[in-house]
């Protein structure tokens, strides 16, 4: 067994932003273990346009974004190891992992910073019934075979849920040639950004059907058709408002969900909402000297508040691996009213930290008020408030105490 | 004339609320910076979007590189731009930057390479 001081789970946007912070804060033995053949997650995909507005002011695409870290992981001599699979890691901070090149590995860390970033919901996900023909993708396998490996999927398609990946796949197929017959959503507003459902739907004339779902997936080897149908505002199918649409793709963009099957095995214990680790504004889970930051943690919308998630982890990992400990974190943060969920869990209440939040349904003319004990800490007014869109809150210090639990709600 | 936009600028998204006569914008609501105003003007008078694709590399570790426009083009010339780009094969190595076709239609905007693909 070797030793490492900090292991990184994923060489993605978030791994590699971690590993760069904790290189300038000092630490010097880091390790990027990485699955696919080549650094960069799924940003490698992601060829469109708009990435880095936030961070480099200005639009790149996936690739690009992705390279600029990449470059800057190389001339720190930061080591990676791709092709290489963790297969475990322990409350005591062992990995294990195996690769082509690498072999057997086993690892002890100080350190293990969870950045694996999340999958797609499927078909089974949604359990839609019907035959299981050729045909049916989520967005992000069909980007994969289109954008990556140069294979068409489909011609006539038909896409089930709007999340961006979904609206963007939307725009790339009718690009490539595709005849998009429209997005159908089960619930009443879109989930995916304003601005992709204007310029990847409006833009090509491709209709977006709220309140609407797919109840039957129809072919035999390859997919003939689907059956979509109305909803209430219980989701549920509303009898007689079925149409049979012929077509021979459906791709599903349905959700997406932080990929923790390694962090459970290490003993991280996951929250309900965000399906990703309960952390205090260290970063750090439940289990001390692991941190979780980015896609893994709760999914975002943009990647560079991916990059400024992990950037503020390794902050915190960098001071725990030097000085050998982080400040208690003894207070609870608490999603109230209109809330769906919070990023940290727990505070100290003596300093600076980022609050995330989503809210459950879309808002008009809203206050995004946190309050601890009562009292209150900042309200942020809003015109608009969207599930599609995360709220980002730098709280200060001096605002906080160090003797109450906090509340965050929308009123 | 009275119509709502979506700005695309950025992921704000801004809802922006115009009034206009032709092409002469009266008034703008809703938008959290100027480039809002920039945009419902442009959308009225010539509506550009950019699109990003990709190419077939020849005797490269990938076998496609990313490609995007360097600026925008109008709206409706998006699928001549595309066949354009489609006509379009490269031999690797390719790297972040590479130009594969100047002011392609004569509209402006290059095309340019958007992922590093070596030499198999």
């Amino acid at each position: 067994m070797t030793h490492r001081q900090a292991v990184i789970i994923g060489g993605g946007p978030a791994g590699l932003a971690a590993a760069l912070r904790l290189r300038e804060k000092g630490v010097s033995d880091i390790l990027i273990l990485e699955r696919e053949q080549r650094l960069g997650g799924i940003l490698r995909q992601c060829i469109h346009d708009g990435f880095g507005l936030t961070r480099f002011g200005e639009s790149l695409s996936g690739p690009e974004y992705a390279q600029r870290f990449i470059d800057r992981v190389q001339q720190e001599g930061i080591e990676c190891i791709t092709d290489c699979t963790v297969l475990d890691i322990t409350p005591d901070k062992v990995v294990t992992a195996v690769g082509r090149s690498c072999g057997l590995l086993q690892i002890r860390a100080d350190a293990v910073l969870l950045t694996m970033g999340c999958r797609e919901r499927t078909r089974g996900a949604l359990a839609t019934p019907g035959t299981r023909p050729a045909g049916v993708y989520t967005a992000g396998v069909a980007q994969n075979y289109i954008n990556l490996q140069n294979i068409m999927v489909g011609r006539e398609v038909v896409i089930l849920g709007s999340g961006d990946i979904g609206l963007i796949m939307a725009r790339r197929l009718t690009l490539e040639g595709a005849h998009v017959l429209g997005v159908y959503e089960v619930q009443p507003y879109p989930s995916g950004l304003p601005r992709n459902i204007e310029q990847c739907l409006n833009d090509y004339g491709i209709p977006l059907h709220l309140s609407h779902t797919v109840v039957d997936i129809r072919g035999r080897e390859r997919l003939s058709s689907v059956v979509v149908a109305q909803c209430d505002e219980r989701f549920r199918p509303i009898p007689s408002t079925e149409q049979e649409i012929p077509c021979d793709t459906l791709i599903l963009s349905v959700g997406l969900i932080p990929e923790n099957e390694l962090s459970l095995a290490a003993g991280v214990e996951l929250d309900a909402r965000t399906r990703g680790a309960f952390v205090d504004e260290h970063h750090q889970t439940g289990v001390p000297g692991i941190f979780a930051a980015g896609n893994v943690l709760h999914v975002h919308d943009l990647v560079d508040f991916v990059s400024l998630e992990a950037e503020q982890l390794a902050d915190s990992a960098a001071e725990y691996l030097l000085s050998g400990s982080l400040p208690e974190c003894g207070l609870e943060v608490k999603a109230g009213q209109d809330v769906g969920h919070v990023i940290p869990q727990r505070i100290s209440g003596t300093r600076d930290f980022t609050l995330s939040l989503r809210v459950r349904r879309p808002l008009q003319n809203v206050s995004v008020v946190v309050r601890q004990g009562g009292r209150e800490v900042l309200r942020r007014k809003m015109r608009k408030a969207l599930p599609a869109e995360m709220i980002q809150l730098p709280i200060k210090a001096e605002k906080l105490t160090a003797d109450a639990d906090m509340e965050v709600c929308v009123e | 004339m009275k119509r709502t936009f979506t700005c695309i600028v950025c992921p704000n998204g801004c809802e922006i609320d115009a009034e206009y006569e032709g092409t002469n914008v009266l008034s703008v609501t809703g938008n959290l910076c100027p480039k809002g105003k920039t945009y419902v003007t442009q959308e009225l008078v010539d509506p550009r979007r950019t699109i990003a694709t990709s190419v077939r590399v020849t005797g490269g570790a990938l076998p496609l590189a990313s490609v995007r426009l360097t600026a925008a083009v109008p709206k409706a010339r998006i699928f001549d731009v595309m066949r354009e780009i489609n006509q379009k094969t490269l031999d690797a190595p390719v790297h972040i930057g590479d130009v594969v076709i100047s002011d392609i239609l004569g509209l402006g905007s290059d095309v340019i390479v958007t992922k590093n693909v070596e030499k198999a």
